[in-house]
């Protein structure tokens, strides 16, 4: 189980004043059970990149491959990849269009064909999954706040049971309450059901604290692909780019460089946390 | 995906024509208009193709935009062509089973096809080389007397601009909105009409929505910043004449004048010459 992306090339507007090459020979291979953090600057082709995944665009040039099989073969069935990979889009609050919020949640699964009853029982587990409370079910989803949207579109997409989930910024304009608790769930899901997860985010602690790679990309092409610890280390050629480190690597580095016996590998708040405890441990030893 | 659809397919370049006056671009227009519609002959329509040619070597756009506007009008085109060769009475040229071609009929669809040709050409020319919202601009400033008798001009240009940037604006969230119900599965594709039909409601709902959602942001933020019409209004960039745009003036009334001249002097020679 796993995606290969073959030397992808996505071209915008194709031959006209307004050309813009997106995606630049990107090669990828994504495991299956990852947590993958996908950064980069506004505009780097993240969104770009993550539409290729389920095949909502086409790529100008390379190849990708399902599970060993070619997405870009004439008898492929699209829709079925469509409903392994599942893709949360920005503000997908916005493409909320049914009367309840359980019918919403109902038409992902009704699509792939699903008798009635069978997508309910996905609904109600999806809207479980996300925690929204169950008098809120048979309500309009024009009435629930932001977040609550966020979280019944994101069932949205869980309720067809996708192998893979790619979100791109789930969180983006929530409240750091309600930012924790959908990675969280995220994460919690990632754990329980061994689903791979993309985390599209421009927030590096975020990605710090949750995932287990990281893709950094710029103008089109993949800088960085390694562990957190690994794409952090480079936080200047990032910072170069327009993108940071999380806050604690750059304490850690300052500690560091002024003469402090400190490891500068942390990239979440607990490992920095034991790292500063280890070096005052260490000190008073001496 | 719809992405790929221009409208108001602005061709950005720094081009003499780029820079002229929207008020210049919309009268020479509108002259070009009235010329390819009022005058005959073959000279005039030599001039009116020199013209035509110069202005777009000068606007720097490349000829295959100009083609494109060419495509949206091939049917109808085809189709005046033919009831123009067909249907015009006049000395017979060649005939096949029920139909004859007459010599009239022949240049009748002739002209009419270059002036079609010329008309569609010489309008994308403006719109290729002016952005909507010099356009609105132009509209509102040469139209601006009317608002002496009450016409609300300055609010119908806003009116007007507004809608021409929510155009893109719209295409672009129509698009992801169908990306994100694709992505869960919906089919916008196959079917009867029925189904079709049927399949727009996740597409048609949320787009609604957000439309509404954006008016009202925009009117929440005209009113922020205390926009209350045209009335004492100025302008961050005003409308000035300036020397190429006198210039511009010129060369379209030197064109006109030509223009007029060449009909009489067709008129005398086809009178001389029993053409």
């Amino acid at each position: 189980m796993s995606i290969i992306l073959n030397k992808v090339n996505y071209v915008y507007s194709a031959g006209t004043a307004y050309e813009i090459q997106a995606l630049k020979n990107v090669n990828l291979k994504i495991e299956d059970g990852e947590f993958i953090g996908v950064i980069g600057h506004t505009g780097s082709g993240k969104s770009t990149l993550i539409q290729h995944l389920n095949g909502l665009m086409r790529a100008t040039s390379g190849g990708i491959y399902y599970n060993g099989e070619d997405i870009y073969d004439k008898d492929y069935d699209m829709r079925g990849l469509r409903s392994k990979v599942g893709l949360v889009f920005q503000y997908p609050e916005h493409q909320l269009f049914e009367t309840t919020i359980f019918d919403d949640v109902c038409f992902g699964p009704l699509n792939q064909g699903l008798s009635k009853k069978e997508a309910g029982v996905r609904a109600f587990e999806a809207l479980n999954c996300v925690g929204l409370s169950e008098e809120l079910y048979y309500q309009s989803p024009f009435d629930l706040s932001g977040g609550q949207k966020r979280r019944v579109a994101i069932a949205g997409v869980l309720a067809m049971k996708p192998e893979m989930i790619i979100l791109d910024e789930p969180t983006a304009g929530l409240d750091p309450k309600g930012r924790d608790e959908i990675l969280d769930q995220i994460a919690k899901m990632h754990k329980e059901r061994g689903i791979t997860v993309v985390l599209v985010s421009h927030s590096m602690e975020d990605v710090a604290k949750y995932v287990g790679r990281i893709i950094v990309m710029n103008q089109g092409e993949v800088m960085f692909d390694d562990t957190p610890n690994g794409v952090f280390r480079h936080y200047r050629e990032l910072e170069a780019v327009g993108l940071a480190a999380p806050a604690v690597t750059y304490l850690l580095h300052e500690l560091s460089e002024r003469g402090l016996p400190v490891g500068t590998e942390a990239t979440t708040v607990e490992t920095a946390k034991k790292e500063i405890l280890k070096m005052l441990a260490s000190l008073e030893k001496r | 995906m719809i992405r790929d659809i221009t409208i108001g397919q602005y061709y950005p370049a720094n081009s003499p024509v780029h820079r002229l006056d929207p008020r210049v671009k919309l009268l020479g227009t509108l002259i070009y208009i009235i010329s390819l519609f009022v005058f005959k002959g073959f000279a005039a329509f030599v001039l009116a193709a020199i013209f035509l040619v110069a202005a777009i070597k000068i606007s720097r756009v490349p000829f295959s935009y100009m083609v494109k506007g060419l495509k949206a009008i091939v049917v109808l085109m085809v189709i005046t062509g033919l009831f123009n060769l067909f249907l015009t009475q006049g000395t017979p040229w060649v005939s096949f089973w029920v139909f004859t071609v007459t010599y009239e009929g022949a240049e009748n669809a002739a002209l009419m096809l270059i002036r079609l040709a010329f008309l569609i050409i010489g309008t994308s020319l403006m719109t290729l080389t002016t952005t909507p919202n010099q356009l609105t601009d132009g509209l509102e400033k040469s139209l601006h007397p009317l608002s002496k008798i009450g016409v609300p001009v300055h609010e119908i240009a806003m009116m007007m601009s507004i809608a021409l940037r929510f155009i893109p604006i719209l295409i672009e969230e129509t698009d992801k909105i169908m990306k994100a119900q694709m992505a869960r599965g919906a089919d916008f594709e196959s079917g009867n009409i029925f189904r079709k039909a049927k399949a727009m409601i996740p597409l048609l709902v949320p787009l609604f929505v957000s439309a509404f959602r954006r008016a009202n942001d925009l009117a929440m933020a005209m009113e922020a910043r205390c926009y209350n019409g045209g009335t004492g209004r100025t302008k961050m960039k005003p409308l000035c004449y300036k020397r190429q745009d006198y210039i511009a003036y010129a060369v379209l009334f030197l064109y006109l004048a030509a223009m007029i001249a060449l009909r009489f002097v067709w008129t005398y020679l086809s009178a001389l010459f029993g053409w």
